[in-house]
C-alpha cells in the first residue's frame, strides 16, 4: 500500500483538480494520496468529487495558514 | 376538478461535448479548461474539432502547406499549425499568444500545451469534422494519434446525446 504526495497549493483552476484526478487514477486499490490544498475552491471541491467518483476521503487536516491536507484512499 | 401538478425533474447525464471551431488561442484555452475541468470531476468529454479548430490537432506543429491542391495548401500554410494559433483579438501579428503564454507561466496558470496534454491524460475524446477535412484536403493521418474518429453531424449528435453542447 503506497501513499503518494501531491502539492497543488500553487496551482490554479482547472489544474488543481485535474492534477489530483490524474494522480488518483494512477493509484492501485488500497493506495493513498495526500493532497496539499489551499482554502477555497480546491478544499471545497476535491473531497466532494473524489467521493462522487468512488474514492474514500479518510481525513482533512489543517496544516498552517490557509493550507490543508486531504488524505484520499482508492 | 383539481388537476395534479406534474413536476418534470430534468436529469442530465454528466457529459459535455465541445465544438472547437474558432481555432483561436484564447478560445482554445477556454475549451480545454472546460474539457479538463469537467473530465477531472467525472464527466465524459468530447471535443469535436472543426474548421479553424483543425489547425491545433495537426501532427506538424509549424507552418506547412498541408492539403491537396493549390488552394488547400495555400490555406494550410496560412493557418500555420498549433504553433501559430492567433488570439481572437489584439493578436499583434502573432506576438500575443507568446505574450499570453509567458504571462500564464508567470502566474502559474496552465498553458495551452499543458491543458492539451492534461486532456489526453484524462481520456477526453478527440474527434475531427469530416466536412472541413474535405474542404482543406486533410486526412486522419495528418492529425495527432489521439484523434479517435472522423465524424459527420449525425455521428456527432449520437455521441453528444444526453449531455451539454458548447460551440467555442
Amino acid at each position: 500500500m503506497m501513499t503518494k504526495i501531491l502539492d497543488i497549493t500553487k496551482e490554479h483552476c482547472p489544474m488543481t483538480f485535474v492534477k489530483t484526478k490524474i494522480e488518483l487514477s494512477k493509484l492501485q486499490t488500497g493506495d493513498k494520496l495526500e493532497v496539499f490544498v489551499t482554502e477555497g475552491e480546491p478544499l471545497e471541491n476535491i473531497p466532494k468529487s473524489a467521493t462522487e467518483q468512488g474514492y474514500t476521503v479518510l481525513e482533512i487536516t489543517h496544516i498552517e495558514r490557509d493550507i490543508h491536507k486531504i488524505l484520499i484512499r482508492k | 376538478m383539481r388537476h395534479p401538478t406534474i413536476r418534470i425533474i430534468h436529469m442530465s447525464i454528466k457529459k459535455l461535448s465541445i465544438i472547437s471551431f474558432s481555432g483561436d488561442f484564447d478560445k482554445l484555452v477556454a475549451a480545454f479548461t472546460l474539457a479538463t475541468g469537467s473530465a477531472a470531476v467525472g464527466y465524459e468529454v468530447n471535443i469535436f474539432f472543426t474548421f479553424w479548430g483543425l489547425n491545433v490537432i495537426k501532427k506538424r506543429k509549424g507552418r506547412y502547406p498541408l492539403g491537396k491542391g493549390f488552394l488547400a495548401r495555400f490555406f494550410g500554410f496560412l493557418m500555420g499549425g498549433k504553433n501559430h494559433v492567433p488570439l481572437s483579438r489584439l493578436n499583434f501579428a502573432g506576438a500575443s499568444p507568446k505574450l499570453m503564454t509567458y504571462m500564464m507561466r508567470n502566474r502559474n496558470v496552465a498553458t495551452l500545451d499543458e491543458l492539451i496534454e492534461a486532456a489526453k491524460a484524462l481520456n477526453v475524446n478527440f474527434y475531427a469534422c469530416e466536412m472541413s477535412m474535405q474542404i482543406l484536403g486533410i486526412t486522419l493521418d495528418d492529425f495527432i494519434p489521439e484523434i479517435k474518429e472522423v465524424l459527420g453531424v449525425a455521428k456527432f449528435l449520437e455521441k453528444s446525446e444526453g449531455g451539454d453542447k458548447l460551440f467555442i
